[in-house]
């Protein structure tokens, strides 16, 4: 590029982009080579240092998109070339992926920072300090896969990055593996573990037979190959673009964790809570709507999926809120929470509103991670004040304190935390209201955006998400009066301490954020929907501009104070106990008693999928494998064939009357032989004499007459 | 004087004599005897020839027999007191712990 050209359009960073997924790998090898003998501090400092520079190198790709709208695809090298196969790992920077790499990169470094506070105490709670650094070598582990996930330029370029976030939430949700998450032995962590790496395995599946199908109609994966002839295979064969697309859905379920798929991400809060805030809240479980998002040019070429999404979307978010309503673990309630949400973004980007599900995907990576963070703050802080109290009672109650099981993340331990940690509460009401919607928080905006949306493309889908809405603010409110108000109902938190500030900052950049991250598209100025465009004006694509709708925004604000306001007279006016049944249930009975058993799902997918397949499991280990193969076919069969074959006929036949006759036989015919020339031998002298006798007379006989 | 025949036709039947003793006979002297009559056998043939064909050589091989018959004899009957001492018998059927 020529000076003069960078004067008028700009700087171009675009040639930096594969430093997105260097830096963390750097990061990782260092900690995983040096980190031994390094300390905490350093451990921790070059972990998050890895992932800043990440972030600065997408603020850089920002900076050079204002510029170059049209973005670049950087090759970094040739990946697999077969036949008409060509993949290559290539960088594709637009303004998607840039929105991407923001997200991960800058709440991935704040969960970075916040970590190394978090784990400092975690690792000593549960007596291991050596897990330190594996934490963070983890953490940069995922940061890189994610970048390769969001910056891939084909589809399975996306599938690696995909696989390799789904590892790094397996070693993560079992980082604790060999207890439970109140550091009992137990296997609890590690069944969690695998429980969300196989239900993901039943998504990737579906994402793989989306990518066979799509090779197979377009002979290729690469993103602009296949936007650019979407169109002609829509015409002759849009049955083909249906399935590519709903198996694709199939993927953003088990990834995005939407129905039916979404179980394993409640038992994702047995990892460490910065992973709840990273990996299972902020980045990781948003690569699904990033999918969508990224697979605009498919899916508005078949409305009969986009249908299908976007309701799938509504019911998580509806369904998901309703348990969120029942549960007692700050993180779970959280964590349904988290379901909920990426409901709404399904549902947006399943309706063609892209840019507004974008847009929530960025704000509630704010607000959630500041949420998941402060709970692991306000978790931290009850557990101190737990050692506290049953420090002071060491004396005179020591047998009672370590045989009674303390579960710091239960709400009804809570209670008046208010006043012990005065900043996580803070930051935590921002992030609450954030969430459930008011003005002017983030939040407003961006589910305000994705209602709009949705009133006016699908109706089904607006009611679903309104009442999602109401639920959510509800939840909310009851979390807040538990946790913070009222009186402490345990010595814990009556003892409750603030965290030190390594964690505190990261919690009040965040909340920063989630007040003004409305600001990215607010409405008439909409930056944000002008920004996301750029990626989509190279395919035509007609994005549908929602316009604010004040009504929508009225309504859905009252149902978030009326949910509140309810949430207050059940909850804010008197302590809910772990006696005392909730409030809640006197009024709906077992619709509530539904809500706090995840309206038995796990349950039904035990009977209907689980026992029968491990009933299964068994059959085949037992009968096939073990009784028929084992058993019949190998000892019966190939071991009996062999045996008979050795033992009759090798053996018997030709082995011992075969050679061993030949060999017998002339030993015993020259036993014989000898037997009978034996005969010979009289021992009378005269015998011998004679036939000397004859012989001379023979050979004289002979001599004469011949 | 009497034709050579005459004297080859006795040897022939001393020897036939002689070796129809050493077959037919079991006591170890007379196998013995038996012996020394076909080698006597052999010397009469010998000096017959001797004086048919007026050469001397028969007549010094006959010197010869003479000499190893008697050294034979001095070992054979050396041989017959050591099976005597063994078995008190020269019956030559007793020595028979060779056969087969």
């Amino acid at each position: 590029m020529l000076l003069s050209e960078i004067a008028t359009s700009g700087p171009d960073f675009f040639y930096l982009a594969p430093w997105v997924v260097f830096f963390p790998v750097i990061g990782l090898l260092i900690n995983m080579i040096f980190g031994g003998r390094l300390g905490e501090k350093a451990v921790g400092g070059i972990a998050s240092t890895a992932s800043g520079l990440t972030f600065v190198v997408a603020v850089l790709l920002l900076i050079s998109l204002r510029t170059h709208h049209e973005g670049a695809t950087v090759l970094l090298a040739e990946w697999i070339s077969i036949g008409e196969l060509q993949l290559d790992w290539a960088f594709r920077v637009d303004t998607l992926s840039t929105t991407m790499m923001l997200v991960v990169g800058g709440v991935g470094t704040l969960i970075h920072i916040y970590a190394i506070g978090y784990m400092h105490e975690d690792v000593r709670y549960k007596n291991d300090p050596g897990r330190f650094r594996r934490f963070f070598a983890f953490l940069n582990l995922f940061i890189a896969a994610m970048m390769i996930l969001v910056t891939g330029d084909n589809y399975l370029m996306l599938f690696v990055g995909w696989e390799g976030v789904g590892l790094c939430s397996f070693l993560l949700i079992g980082f604790w593996y060999e207890m439970d998450t109140l550091a009992q032995a137990s296997t609890a962590n590690a069944m969690a573990a695998k429980k969300a790496f196989i239900t993901n395995r039943v998504g990737d599946f579906g994402f793989l037979i989306a990518g066979m199908i799509m090779f197979w109609a377009f002979k290729s994966v690469q993103f602009d190959t296949v936007f650019e002839a979407a169109h002609h295979v829509a015409e002759h064969n849009p049955g083909v673009i249906l399935a590519i697309t709903l198996f694709m859905l199939l993927g953003v379920a088990g990834k995005s964790a939407q129905i039916p798929l979404y179980v394993w991400l409640p038992d994702a809060m047995a990892g460490p809570t910065p992973v709840s805030a990273l990996i299972h809240a902020a980045t990781m479980v948003t690569a699904g709507v990033y999918l969508v998002a990224r697979s605009a040019p498919l899916y508005t070429l078949v409305p009969q999926a986009q249908f299908i999404v976007a309701i799938v979307g509504g019911a998580t978010a509806l369904f998901a809120a309703t348990i969120a309503v029942g549960q007692y673990d700050i993180k779970r309630v959280l964590a349904y929470s988290t379901i909920s949400q990426l409901g709404f973004m399904v549902a947006a980007v399943g309706m063609g509103a892209f840019v507004a599900g974008m847009f929530h995907l960025v704000t509630h990576a704010f607000f959630k991670a500041l949420l998941f963070l402060s709970a692991g703050s306000v978790i931290l802080g009850v557990e101190r004040g737990h050692h506290h109290a049953a420090h002071g009672h060491h004396h005179d109650d020591h047998a009672h304190e370590h045989n009674e099981v303390f579960d710091p993340g239960d709400m009804r331990n809570m209670g008046g935390i208010r006043k012990r940690m005065p900043l996580t509460f803070w930051v935590y009401i921002i992030g609450s209201l954030a969430l459930a919607g008011i003005f002017p928080l983030a939040g407003f905006w961006s589910k305000d955006e994705i209602l709009a949306e949705a009133l006016s493309l699908n109706f089904t889908v607006y009611i679903l998400l309104a009442v999602a809405a109401f639920f959510t603010a509800f939840y909310m409110g009851r979390q807040v009066w538990m946790v913070f108000f009222g009186e402490p109902k345990h010595e814990a938190a009556e003892q409750a301490e603030e965290s030190p500030p390594v964690m505190t900052v990261p919690l009040m950049v965040l909340a920063a954020l989630s007040i003004l991250g409305g600001a990215l598209n607010l409405p008439g100025l909409g930056t944000f929907t002008h920004w996301i465009e750029h990626t989509y004006e190279k395919f035509h694509l007609h994005l549908h501009h929602g316009e604010f709708n004040i009504t929508v925004a009225i309504t859905s604000t009252v149902l978030a104070l009326l949910a509140i306001g309810l949430s207050w007279v059940l909850y804010g006016r008197k302590a809910v106990t772990q006696d005392q049944p909730d409030p809640l249930k006197r009024i709906l009975g077992p619709v509530f008693v539904g809500m706090e058993n995840k309206w038995w799902v796990d349950e039904l997918y035990w009977a209907v999928i689980l026992n029968p397949y491990i009933a299964l499991a068994r059959f085949t280990a037992d009968v096939i494998d073990w009784r028929f193969w084992h058993d019949w076919f190998h000892d019966k069969v190939i071991a009996g064939t062999f045996q008979w074959v050795s033992r009759t006929l090798l053996d018997r036949w030709f082995d011992q009357r075969g050679i061993d006759g030949f060999a017998n036989g002339l030993a015993d015919s020259t036993k014989e032989l000898a037997q009978w020339l034996r005969g010979i031998q009289t021992g009378f002298v005269r015998n011998y004499a004679l036939s000397v006798f004859i012989g001379v007379v023979v050979i004289l006989g002979y001599l004469i007459l011949q | 004087m009497l034709p050579v025949s005459y004297y080859v036709g006795l040897s022939a039947v001393l020897f036939a004599i002689g070796a129809l003793g050493v077959l037919i006979r079991r006591n170890a002297i007379i196998i013995f005897m038996s012996i020394e009559l076909m080698l006597n056998a052999a010397n009469l043939a010998f000096v017959a020839f001797a004086r048919v064909h007026e050469a001397l050589s028969g007549q010094i091989f006959v010197f010869f027999v003479i000499t190893v018959a008697a050294a034979e004899v001095a070992v054979g009957l050396a041989l017959i007191v050591a099976i005597f001492r063994n078995k008190q018998s020269i019956d030559v059927d007793q020595m028979s712990s060779l056969k087969g």
